[in-house]
């Protein structure tokens, strides 16, 4: 059965490296888990990567909401680890390094690396019909590039003053002057070269996704066939090309501004807890809303690489457990790449109160706005694709609806916020923090988890438990809506995120019931993530063996082996329609694979016989 | 049985999607009731703001609603329940039209409805405010507010409208003013980035080492607010607390007089250490 695959990816890499000959070559231990160059063992190592940092932001979003529900009392678990020196009590420029590494965790080291690195890598080859990535190992320095950056974060704790305190946002001149907080002395650097590690290896994989979908795709695939998930990855690998440079450029200005006191986000005269910028000879003469420029043009578009993928993975899950065609493909891609596009210059709308010229306020409200359009374009396209359906209520299909509906939330009150007046009261309130959670809690790792369900078989050949997979959604959805519906209501109560104790203001005295109530759905979100680890661990080991089509998708993965080998296909495969030909009147079957030619009037006479599909749930 | 358990799981699948709109309605009906909503407002710009918030409220909960209900009926009647196959459409241009226009057509027109308002507050300052051009009266107050980790200082200048010199009052933590009254400060920080917002007032506006930013708010009603810093300035952020004191002018006129006499007799003061006055506003 060995058969090979004729093309060596772009021929760049040295032959044997990259492309598959035979069966029968194996690789060491190491070679094949740990330093593998297999897209497909490096997009699960993203994947368990990311999902323990997920617990690691998680707990300390826990001891947030430990502190805003009840200030200054002693934390049950967490407080042993986190303030051992006050037996469990929060301090407050704890309080601060906390919130700084949740945020940073979450975006950095868990987000994109579970979107991007996870997803993208264990996708984009096997769902174009490619034997592996463009660079294999550029692939893995990619993966291991990610973990000097998780190290030096955590580490930063450790530092004299403790970790990063300045938010994730870093706003100078908190972050770069050693005076200005306990956690802008060595914590703060190790943040800054983190961050780099970080983008390096974002860098890296971008680079590898957006040749790899330009270059190797299967013959017959072209762009406009393409599944969503590949469009939303692809866009997402082109924002990261684009705006990385500029963070990480950023971010040496800052490092450059803590070491040799270079001034880029200095102004002249300040006086910082005692330390004069002037006396000890700063160059002075910066300016710190450049750093907040600098910053948000690259994380603004952060969250459409946050977001953009998840809303190809859920397009994908919606049209096989809908057995329905995408409504709209072609407004579903044009509205992924207006996002992008606007996405670039709508980065002032973090800037409305910062002092930024409130006439070029106007500018950015008004594109800002205008990016609710391509989003609900992509909504209505998606209760489209539902109308007329048959659903199957899976668990995947359960989760991709439930990003449609928190998308929904996160997507309105986005409204709110672009309004420049409106956001001249809701700025940094909890409405604010509501909004962004709906979009990248609720919405992308939702997604995740319907994705996980989704290709788990594909990636382990097994199925995951059902039952157990319903158990984990109902929870989810419950107590995530428990806990970010609410911030709405505290938000328009004034509430401002990053206070430590807002209830010595006699404005927000009464909201610590609500609060309370909110922490409450934050534990029982945490405790109920139970039921998806039980759920992994058991099917990995012992899931219900599935064959190569288990779900009866037409995407090009679903014709290789579950799991696949080395080299992903059987023989090279000829793509001959688009990416979602369900419930086609006039076939037998209920979908057409993308590679099947026996049922294309219109098809290459020609050719090559793809292999004919393997039932449904037959072992392979 | 096996349609029993379809059919179960049919059902609460879709109440728990239904629940969103409902549970999602139920709490912003129910807010005001336990506090849960907007602090009163005082300031003359305020009700502006809370409009255009309505405004962009009904809109969105009307869209809110319209979308998840809508996707609770598709989850009801278009989950497998009996044999045969789904719709085969790939879309329709026609729908597409509509529902790219319409949304468009409402968004510029949310977009163009907020720009007066923000001209209003941000934009339509006294010219000369920034440099401090604009003579001090008292019934057209000007002072300026000075943020450091952690508290707020506000220096009102002489009757000459100097910022320099003995008849300079610095006041920390309190802000006094007159109601009704058209207020100006210039908005400085000694250090970090620190946001001057008072809720009650719908004021919110970053300091900014390094720049002296206009900012102005009228206030309708007598009595103290809270003043919160809202932009992270250390470890000590959350108790950046200060208060707004509006007073009836009359008051506000016999308050200026006893501090700057009581000013004057204390003597020296930290005023200096502050700044040398000159204005580094850049924009």
């Amino acid at each position: 059965m060995s058969s090979s695959i004729s093309s060596t990816p772009l021929g760049i890499d040295p032959p044997g490296t990259v492309h598959v000959t035979h069966d029968h070559h194996e690789l060491g231990f190491w070679r094949k888990y740990v330093f593998s160059v297999d897209h497909k063992v490096i997009g699960i190592q993203f994947l368990f990567t990311g999902l323990f940092t997920l617990l690691l932001g998680g707990l300390m979003a826990m001891a947030i909401r430990w502190q805003l529900a009840f200030p200054w009392t002693q934390m049950p678990i967490l407080g042993k680890i986190l303030f051992p020196e006050t037996g469990g009590v929060a301090t407050p420029e704890g309080y601060t390094m906390l919130f700084t590494m949740h945020g940073t965790i979450m975006v950095f080291f868990v987000i994109i690396p579970l979107l991007t690195g996870a997803f993208g890598n264990f996708l984009i080859p096997l769902m174009i019909g490619a034997p592996d990535m463009a660079f294999p190992k550029l692939n893995m320095l990619g993966y291991w590039w990610m973990w000097p950056g998780i190290a030096l974060i955590l580490l930063a704790f450790g530092t004299e003053g403790g970790g990063p305190a300045s938010g994730w946002t870093a706003y100078p001149p908190l972050s770069t002057i050693e005076a200005a907080a306990p956690g802008s002395m060595s914590g703060q650097t190790l943040w800054l070269l983190a961050l780099t590690f970080s983008g390096v290896s974002s860098m890296m994989g971008a680079i590898n996704y957006v040749t790899t979908i330009v270059k190797m795709r299967a013959p017959g695939l072209s762009l406009f066939r393409m599944p969503l998930s590949i469009w939303g990855l692809f866009i997402a690998a082109l924002l990261q090309l684009f705006a990385l440079p500029v963070l990480t450029a950023a971010g040496f200005m800052q490092l450059f501004d803590r070491i040799f006191d270079a001034g880029f986000f200095t102004p002249p005269d300040i006086v910082v807890n005692g330390f004069s910028a002037e006396a000890a000879g700063n160059a002075a003469g910066g300016h710190p809303l450049l750093w907040q420029h600098l910053f948000w043009f690259y994380s603004h578009p952060a969250v459409y690489i946050m977001v953009l993928p998840a809303m190809g993975f859920v397009s994908d899950i919606l049209a096989v457990h809908a057995r329905k065609p995408i409504f709209g493909y072609k407004p579903m891609v044009y509205s992924i790449s207006a996002i992008a596009g606007l996405g670039f210059i709508v980065w002032g709308h973090h800037m409305f109160m910062s002092g930024m010229n409130p006439t070029v306020g106007m500018v950015f409200m008004t594109a800002t706005i205008m990016i609710a359009l391509p989003s609900a374009v992509k909504v209505f396209n998606w209760l489209g694709t539902l109308w007329g359906a048959r659903i199957r209520l899976t668990t995947p299909m359960l989760f991709a609806l439930a990003f449609v509906s928190m998308f929904i939330i996160g997507g309105l009150s986005g409204i709110w916020m672009a309004s420049t007046p409106v956001d001249i009261y809701i700025h940094d309130t909890y409405i604010v923090v509501a909004h962004f959670h709906y979009v990248v809690f609720a919405g992308s790792v939702l997604a995740i988890f319907g994705a996980i369900y989704h290709w788990f078989p594909k990636m382990f050949g097994r199925m995951m438990n059902e039952t157990l997979g319903k158990i984990h959604f109902l929870g989810t959805f419950i107590f995530t809506n428990g806990v970010f519906f609410m911030m709405h209501q505290i938000g328009i109560a004034g509430l401002m995120r990053r206070t430590a104790d807002p209830y010595a203001y006699e404005t927000y005295a009464h909201l610590q019931p609500l609060n309370e109530f909110i922490s409450y759905c934050a534990f029982a979100l945490l405790f109920w993530q139970i039921f998806f680890v039980v759920n992994l661990v058991v099917s990995l080991g012992w899931g219900k063996r599935v064959g190569r089509n288990p779900w009866g998708a037409t995407t090009l993965e679903w014709d290789a082996p579950s799991p696949p080998g080395h080299g992903n296909f059987d023989s090279q495969l000829v793509v001959v329609r688009g990416a979602y030909e369900y419930a086609v009147p006039g076939e037998d079957a209920d979908f057409l694979p993308q590679n099947d030619p026996s049922a294309v009037p219109d098809g290459p006479t020609h050719a090559p016989h793809a292999p004919t599909p393997a039932p449904v749930h037959a072992s392979s | 049985m096996n349609w029993i358990l379809s059919t179960f799981e049919r059902l609460w699948v879709t109440a728990l999607f239904l629940a969103v709109p409902i549970l999602g309605v139920w709490t912003w009906v129910i807010a005001d009731r336990y506090g849960w909503w907007f602090p009163e407002n005082v300031s003359s710009y305020g009700d502006q703001i809370d409009h255009l918030f309505y405004v962009i409220m009904w809109m969105v909960a009307v869209t809110f609603v319209i979308t998840e209900v809508v996707l609770a009926i598709v989850i009801l009647y278009f989950t497998e329940r009996k044999q045969g196959r789904s719709t085969y459409t790939h879309g329709s241009h026609k729908l597409e039209l509509i529902w790219t226009a319409v949304p468009a057509l409402l968004l510029v027109f949310i977009a163009f409805s907020q720009m007066e308002a923000w001209n209003d507050v941000k934009i339509d300052l006294p010219r000369g405010v920034a440099t401090a051009e604009v003579p001090y009266t008292v019934d057209e107050p000007i002072f300026d507010v000075w943020a450091s980790q952690f508290d707020w200082r506000v220096r009102y200048p002489d009757e000459n409208g100097n910022f320099e010199g003995a008849g300079v009052i610095e006041s920390p933590y309190d802000i006094y003013v007159p109601v009704d009254t058209r207020v100006v400060f210039r908005l400085r920080s000694r250090d970090v980035l620190h946001s001057f917002f008072v809720p009650n007032f719908r004021l919110k506006q970053d300091a900014v080492p390094g720049m002296a930013i206009p900012v102005w708010f009228e206030a309708q009603k007598t009595g103290s607010y809270d003043l919160i810093c809202a932009e992270l300035c250390g470890w000590g952020h959350y108790k950046m607390a200060g208060r707004v004191h509006v007073l009836p002018k009359d008051e506000y006129a016999a308050w200026l007089a006893t501090a700057r006499r009581e000013h004057r007799s204390n003597g020296a003061d930290d005023l200096v250490a502050l700044g040398d006055g000159d204005d580094d506003d850049d924009e």
